[in-house]
């Protein structure tokens, strides 16, 4: 804390001069940042229809009570291929993760040029929402759970093996160390040494995105990848809005059971 | 009996993964049912899928060159809003964070004050941000605006969350320290807890920035402004030269930012 000589004796301040200037710099380059934003996305809107949102919000809040509850019968397939779509997209990006994951790590990689690789498979998968890959692939192999399952795979593959192999180089060295000494070759090594140490975080990763696939997976049928987004968008086009708020609570429904399923899992695990 | 005589296994076995065996088959058998049952019931047309595959290829081919020309100046266009979406909405929803966050810490709020806070950030939780943005376009119009909405709440979600857990966390002989010196409640909150909590937030806000603006090219196609509806154009003309330019961008953007979070936050700590 610096002090600061007055003609009253010494002032004790949080800051010095200097960085309480460069602090309030920072905030006004924010305020100006934000004040632009703010006015290149105000000049791109219709200021009424944004006065006549409380309306519109007790209009359409009005015509979705109360929920259709016979739409029900015709939910349970598509949430059975969203279920599908959230899991087996799981599985296919856990297979693939795993040989990424291991090019990527620091001290299992083969070469630096393959670890440059396994980390831009990496952020590609990452920086692409799973929507955006369900529209690629919808274009490629037509609308159905096909699209919508290799979307989620494609999304995952990126969150999985960066988490997997975060945790692999945070293993104990020591054990690995100790397979080696007992002259293991490189795979044994691998399969004895290191692959003890990260199932359990492998499996906890599988578990977590797997609940984070089931909220993604209901909304892919909004570009025709299949699912209970199909209904959904239906519904919206429609203007089915009972229907609407019968697919909104199974959807919050799914969500709250997946979390909890994928809490319990983890519990059990860790 | 000497020790010579004894018997030692010769052979070892790595000790399974789950111990119990009835759980250990039961797991595995299960998972062998849901996954014929799941194949079995997936309906893949797969005449359509193959037709689909020289699409796939000249798909892939776009990327090599893709095409950046940008005849009609919608790409950057499209860009840039989705950029200033992204900033404008990650300061609404944290700022908007804040207050909920600090009413959703357990040790600040009483418990009437922390359920209603914790019910709001459940509720913004729950949903996607394109089922938000299907809403906010059905609202406020077509447009950036509905995306912004969409993606603040979003953002409250995310953020309060995260601070509230942060705050819960934190060390508690520090705040009683400043409230031994006499110390208001908005002191304390500037002194005590700001300080604590302030560089893993200052990191998370660069992360959500780049989560909004990941977020903002998807809430496009449902309409909510940004490079979303143009990607989507892109791909119903067929055009994947300029489609493929547009995911480049994207995954650029987010790297960039994903190297600033990582180095904002090592400055910070």
């Amino acid at each position: 804390m610096p002090r600061i000589d007055s003609t009253n004796g010494p002032v004790w301040k949080r800051r010095t001069t200097k960085q309480q200037w460069a602090i309030w710099a920072g905030w006004l380059v924010a305020l100006a940042i934000t004040a632009f934003a703010w006015q290149r996305i105000s000049e791109k809107t219709i200021w009424f229809f944004v006065q006549d949102a409380p309306r519109q919000a007790a209009d359409i809040g009005s015509r979705m009570i109360p929920p259709k509850f016979s739409y029900m019968s015709k939910l349970w397939a598509p949430i059975w291929d969203t279920l599908n779509i959230a899991t087996l997209g799981t599985v296919i990006a856990l297979v693939i993760a795993v040989p990424v994951a291991f090019a990527a790590a620091r001290n299992t990689t083969p070469h630096p040029i393959v670890r440059t690789i396994a980390i831009f498979i990496i952020v590609a998968s990452r920086s692409v929402n799973s929507l955006i890959w369900a529209l690629m692939l919808v274009f490629i192999f037509g609308p159905g759970v096909l699209a919508g399952t290799i979307a989620i795979g494609l999304r995952s593959i990126g969150f999985c093996a960066k988490l997997l192999y975060e945790g692999i180089e945070e293993i104990d060295h020591t054990q690995v160390e100790a397979i080696e000494a007992t002259g293991a070759s490189g795979p044994q090594k691998m399969v004895f040494g290191i692959v003890p140490q990260v199932l359990p975080t492998f499996a906890g990763i599988g578990v977590f995105r797997w609940d984070i696939n089931i909220r993604e997976s209901t909304i892919l049928g909004l570009v025709g990848a299949g699912g209970i987004g199909l209904e959904l968008n239906g519904s919206i086009n429609t203007l089915a809005w009972t229907q609407v708020s019968m697919i909104l609570l199974v959807i919050l429904l799914t969500v709250v059971v997946s979390e909890w399923v994928s809490a319990k899992v983890r519990g059990a695990i860790i | 009996m000497s020790v010579a005589e004894q018997t030692f296994p010769s052979s070892w076995r790595r000790p399974p993964f789950i111990k119990n065996p009835l759980l250990r088959w039961s797991i595995i058998i299960g998972a062998a049912i849901y996954l014929a049952l799941a194949f079995g019931t997936m309906d893949v047309n797969w005449q359509r899928a193959a037709e689909g595959l020289p699409r796939g290829q000249r798909f892939i081919a776009a990327f090599f060159p893709p095409n950046f020309s940008d005849n009609l100046g919608v790409m950057w266009d499209g860009i840039f809003e989705s950029i200033w979406m992204a900033i404008i909405s990650t300061i609404a929803g944290i700022a908007l964070s804040i207050p909920i966050g600090l009413g959703a810490a357990r040790n600040l709020a009483p418990k009437w004050v922390y359920l209603l806070n914790r019910s709001i950030i459940g509720g913004s939780r729950t949903f996607p941000e394109v089922i938000l943005a299907i809403f906010a376009v059905k609202l406020f119009g077509f447009g950036p605006f509905a995306g912004f909405i969409a993606l603040s709440i979003g953002t409250i979600g995310f953020y309060a969350k995260l601070l509230a857990e942060d705050i819960e966390n934190m060390s508690a002989s520090q705040a009683e320290a400043i409230k031994a010196t006499g110390a208001g409640w908005f002191q304390w909150i500037n002194y005590a807890i700001q300080p604590q909590v302030m560089p893993r937030m200052i990191g998370l806000s660069v992360y959500r920035l780049d989560i909004n603006f990941r977020e903002s090219a998807v809430v496009g196609i449902v309409g909510g402004g940004g490079i979303g509806a143009t990607l989507n154009t892109a791909f119903e003309r067929y055009e994947f030269d300029t489609a493929a330019a547009i995911l480049l961008i994207i995954i650029g953007i987010v790297m960039v930012l994903e190297y600033t979070s990582g180095f904002l936050r090592k400055y910070v700590q």
